[in-house]
C-alpha cells in the first residue's frame, strides 16, 4: 500500500470536500437571499410601517438578536421534530439561518433608510413623486450605499454560521472535514485546509463588497 | 397534533444546574474579554507602529480570525493542540483560548479604530505640558481611546456570550448544553428551550443596561 | 396701503380668482402654536416676498403650502382647489397618496439646503419629475432638462454630480429642477442663506429672471435688497401673524408697524 500522506488522503477526499463546499456555498446563498428581501420587507416597515407591524417586527428583531444562532437552530431543529413536521435538516438549518439574519438584515436596512437625510424626502416629494417612486429612485438608491458594508459583513457572519449546522447533521463543509478526520486522524491538515477553503470564499465576499462600495462611492453629499 | 403540555417540574428540578450553566458562560465571556481586550491592544498598537511586517503579520492574523468560522477554531484548537502535543488545557481552558484569540482579532479593529479617532489636541495638549512618550499613553490616548471604544466593547461582551453557546460541541457545560441534556434526556424540548432562550435574551440585555450605566459614566463630552 | 390680515383686495375687486388663497391657517407642534391663523392670496405673475425674524412661521407656512408641513386649521387653496385635505362628511380628512402628489407636482419648490439626488447628475435631477411624475419620454424629458440648465447657465455642467457643484451651482440646477415641472407657483426657502456670500449674486439673478418672466414665486429671504427690487408685494410675519403687508417701496419707506420697524432696523444701511 502506498504511503500514507496529506495529499493522498485529500486525494481520497476530495468529493466529500468539493461535496461539503458545495453544501455551505448553497446554504449561505439560500440564506443570504432571503434575509436580503426579507430584512428588506422589515426594514421599511420598520421606518414606515402600521405603528403595531413596525412594534412586532422591532420585537422580533430584538429577540433574534439577543439569542445565540446555535440555541435557535437547535431549538428550531427539536421543536420541528417535536411536532413531528419532517423537513430536511438542510431546509430546517435555512430556515433558522435566514429568520436569524433577517432580524440583523431589517435592522441594517432601517438605519440606511433613516440615514438618508430629511431633504432627499421632501425634494422627491416636492416635484410630485409618489411613495413607491421616492424609494424606488431617491430612498433605496442612496440607502444602498450604506447597506453595503454592514450587508457584506453580516454576508460573512452566514457563511461562518452554516457550520452550526453541522451540530444537527447537515453534511457541509466542517462535517465533511470532521468526517474525513474520523477516517484519517489528520486533525490539523484537514482544519487548516476547511479553514483555508473558508477563508477563500469570505476574503472573495469581502472584496466584492469593496468593489461594489467603490462603485457606489461617487454618491457624496 | 400541535398540542402540547407543559410541565415545568424539570426546569425547577435542574435550575441550580441552569443557573450554574449560565454563569459559566458569563465568565468564559468575561474572561476572554479580558484576555482579548489584552491582545486587541497590543495589535493595535503593532499595527500603528510603521513596522512594516508586524503590521502585516498581525493584519493576516486579524484577516485569517475574522473569515474562520468560530466553531471550526473551536475544533481546530481543541483537537489540534494535543496532536501536535500540547496537553496543558482542559477543555474549559482550550475554549477560552479560542475565544480570546477571537474577541483579539476585533478588538484590534476596534481600538485602532479607537486610536485612529482620538483628536489629535489631545496628544499635542499632552506633548506641551511635558509628558514624556510613554505618559501620553498612558495618562492620555488610553483613557480616551477606552471612553471612545467603551460601545464597541460592551457590544463584543454580548456577542462574545452569545458565542459561549458553541462550547457546547466540545462538552463545555454552559446553558446551551445543559438545555440540550434536558432535552436528550427529559424530552421536554420547548421547556428546555425556552428557558435557555429566555436567560440568554434576559443575560444580553442585563449586559447591555449594566454597560450602559458605565458608558454614561465615562462619556467623554464632544 | 397696509392690509392687516384680510385677502389681498384686487381679486375681491376683479372677481377673478387668485392663484393661492390661504384661509386662516393654524398649525401647531404638540401644544406649540406656530401659525396663527395666516391668510392672503397670491395673484398669477407675482413675486410675493415672506419676511420675519426665525421662528416666525414664514417658513413653516411656505411648507404648508407645498404639505411638507401638515396643518390643523384651515384652507389653502391652488386655482380654487383645495390643497392637502377635503372635507367628507363632515370630517376633515388628508387626501390619498396619489392625489397630494399630482397637487405637490404642480407647485414647486427650492430649498436652503439645495436637496439635490446625490447619486444623478445634474440632468437626470432635472429629469426625475419629467420622467416619472409628468410621464414624459426620456429624449423630450431630456431636451427640457438641458434647456433650463442652459437658461440657469449651467449648460457645461449637466453631466457632474452634486459633489461636483459648488453651492451656488447646486442651488441653480435646484431651481431648474423645480420650475423644469412647469409648475403654477415656485417656492423659494431661504435659498440664499447657506451659499458663501460670493455664490448668493448668482443665484438671486437666476431668479430674477425668472421673475421678470412672469413666474408666481413665493419668497422667503433675508436679502432685503433682493426684496425690495424683485418682490411685487411683500408679507411681513411675527409670531405666527400676518403683522403687514404691501408693495415693499411704500412698506420700507413708511412702516406703520412698530414690530416691522424694528425687524427693518436690523437691516440698517439698506433702507436708508
Amino acid at each position: 500500500m502506498a504511503e500514507r500522506t496529506f495529499w493522498t488522503e485529500l486525494w481520497n477526499a476530495k468529493w466529500a470536500l468539493l461535496n461539503g463546499i458545495a453544501i455551505t456555498t448553497e446554504l449561505s446563498a439560500y440564506v443570504v437571499v432571503a434575509s436580503t428581501i426579507l430584512g428588506l420587507l422589515g426594514g421599511l416597515v420598520l421606518v414606515y410601517g402600521w405603528r403595531p407591524a413596525a412594534l412586532l417586527v422591532r420585537l422580533y428583531v430584538d429577540v433574534m438578536r439577543g439569542i445565540p444562532v446555535l440555541v435557535l437552530i437547535l431549538f428550531w431543529y427539536y421543536g420541528l421534530a417535536l411536532f413531528k413536521i419532517n423537513i430536511p435538516a438542510f431546509w430546517a438549518g435555512v430556515i433558522a439561518l435566514a429568520g436569524f439574519a433577517t432580524a440583523h438584515m431589517s435592522e441594517i436596512v432601517r438605519g440606511a433608510i433613516q440615514s438618508v437625510p430629511a431633504g432627499q424626502s421632501e425634494a422627491a416629494k416636492a416635484i410630485g413623486l409618489r411613495f413607491w417612486q421616492r424609494l424606488r429612485y431617491v430612498i433605496l438608491p442612496q440607502a444602498t450605499r450604506r447597506v453595503l458594508p454592514p450587508w457584506v459583513n453580516t454576508a460573512v457572519e452566514m457563511v461562518k454560521a452554516t457550520t452550526l449546522l453541522s451540530i444537527i447533521g447537515v453534511v457541509e463543509l466542517l462535517l465533511a472535514t470532521q468526517q474525513t478526520i474520523a477516517r484519517n486522524y489528520m486533525v490539523i491538515q484537514f482544519y487548516l485546509a476547511a479553514t483555508l477553503l473558508y477563508f477563500v470564499l469570505n476574503f472573495a465576499i469581502s472584496r466584492l463588497g469593496a468593489l461594489l462600495e467603490r462603485r457606489f462611492a461617487y454618491m457624496r453629499y | 397534533m400541535l398540542a402540547y403540555n407543559f410541565n415545568w417540574d424539570v426546569i425547577w428540578r435542574q435550575w441550580p444546574t441552569i443557573i450554574e450553566a449560565l454563569l459559566l458562560g458569563i465568565g468564559l465571556a468575561v474572561a476572554s474579554l479580558a484576555i482579548g481586550c489584552i491582545i486587541g491592544i497590543l495589535c493595535a498598537f503593532g499595527r500603528v507602529s510603521r513596522h512594516k511586517w508586524l503590521d502585516w503579520a498581525i493584519w493576516s492574523y486579524v484577516e485569517f480570525i475574522r473569515n474562520t468560522p468560530l466553531l471550526l477554531l473551536i475544533f481546530f484548537v481543541y483537537f489540534g493542540l494535543p496532536q501536535m502535543g500540547i496537553r496543558a488545557f482542559d477543555k474549559i481552558e482550550s475554549f477560552i483560548l479560542t475565544l480570546s484569540l477571537y474577541a483579539g482579532a476585533y478588538m484590534c479593529e476596534v481600538f485602532r479604530a479607537g486610536l485612529a479617532s482620538i483628536p489629535n489636541q489631545y496628544v499635542e495638549a499632552a506633548k506641551a505640558i511635558g509628558l514624556r512618550p510613554w505618559q501620553r499613553q498612558l495618562y492620555v490616548v488610553l483613557p480616551v481611546m477606552f471612553r471612545i471604544t467603551l460601545p464597541s466593547i460592551s457590544n463584543t461582551l454580548i456577542s462574545l456570550f452569545k458565542d459561549t453557546s458553541l462550547a457546547a460541541a466540545i462538552a463545555v457545560p454552559e446553558l446551551t448544553f445543559t438545555a440540550r441534556q434536558i432535552n436528550a434526556n427529559t424530552f421536554r424540548v420547548m421547556e428546555a428551550w425556552l428557558t435557555a432562550s429566555a436567560l440568554y435574551l434576559a443575560t444580553s440585555y442585563a449586559i447591555a443596561w449594566v454597560l450602559r450605566l458605565v458608558e454614561r459614566r465615562y462619556s467623554v463630552i464632544r | 396701503m397696509q392690509n392687516h390680515m384680510k385677502p389681498n383686495a384686487t381679486s375681491a375687486a376683479t372677481g377673478a380668482m387668485p392663484l393661492l388663497r390661504a384661509v386662516d391657517v393654524h398649525k401647531s407642534y404638540d401644544r406649540l402654536e406656530v401659525l396663527k391663523g395666516i391668510s392672503m392670496d397670491v395673484e398669477q405673475g407675482e413675486v410675493l416676498a415672506l419676511i420675519g425674524a426665525s421662528g416666525s412661521g414664514k417658513t413653516t407656512f411656505l411648507r404648508c403650502i407645498n404639505l411638507l408641513e401638515e396643518f390643523q386649521q384651515g384652507e389653502i387653496d391652488l386655482d380654487g382647489e383645495p390643497i392637502g385635505y377635503r372635507m367628507t362628511g363632515g370630517r376633515r380628512r388628508k387626501i390619498p397618496e396619489a392625489a397630494l402628489s399630482a397637487q405637490r407636482a404642480r407647485i414647486g419648490m427650492v430649498f436652503q439646503s439645495f436637496n439635490l439626488f446625490p447619486h444623478m447628475t445634474a440632468e437626470q435631477n432635472v429629469m426625475l419629475g419629467l420622467t416619472k411624475v409628468r410621464g414624459k419620454p426620456a429624449a423630450e424629458a431630456r431636451d427640457i432638462a438641458r434647456h433650463w440648465l442652459e437658461r440657469v447657465g449651467l449648460a457645461e455642467r449637466r453631466g457632474h454630480y452634486p459633489f461636483q457643484l459648488s453651492g451656488g451651482q447646486q442651488q441653480r440646477v435646484a431651481i431648474a429642477r423645480a420650475v423644469a415641472m412647469e409648475p403654477r407657483l415656485v417656492l423659494f426657502d431661504e435659498v440664499t442663506s447657506a451659499l458663501d456670500p460670493e455664490l448668493v449674486a448668482e443665484v438671486l439673478g437666476v431668479m430674477q429672471d425668472l421673475a421678470r418672466s412672469g413666474m408666481t414665486m413665493i419668497v422667503v429671504s433675508h436679502e432685503m435688497l433682493f426684496v425690495r427690487e424683485v418682490a411685487s408685494r411683500v408679507v411681513f410675519m411675527d409670531g405666527g401673524h400676518v403683522v403687514a403687508q404691501g408693495p415693499p417701496q411704500e412698506l420700507f419707506r413708511d412702516p406703520e408697524s412698530e414690530r416691522l420697524r424694528s425687524f427693518l432696523g436690523r437691516f440698517h444701511g439698506v433702507f436708508s
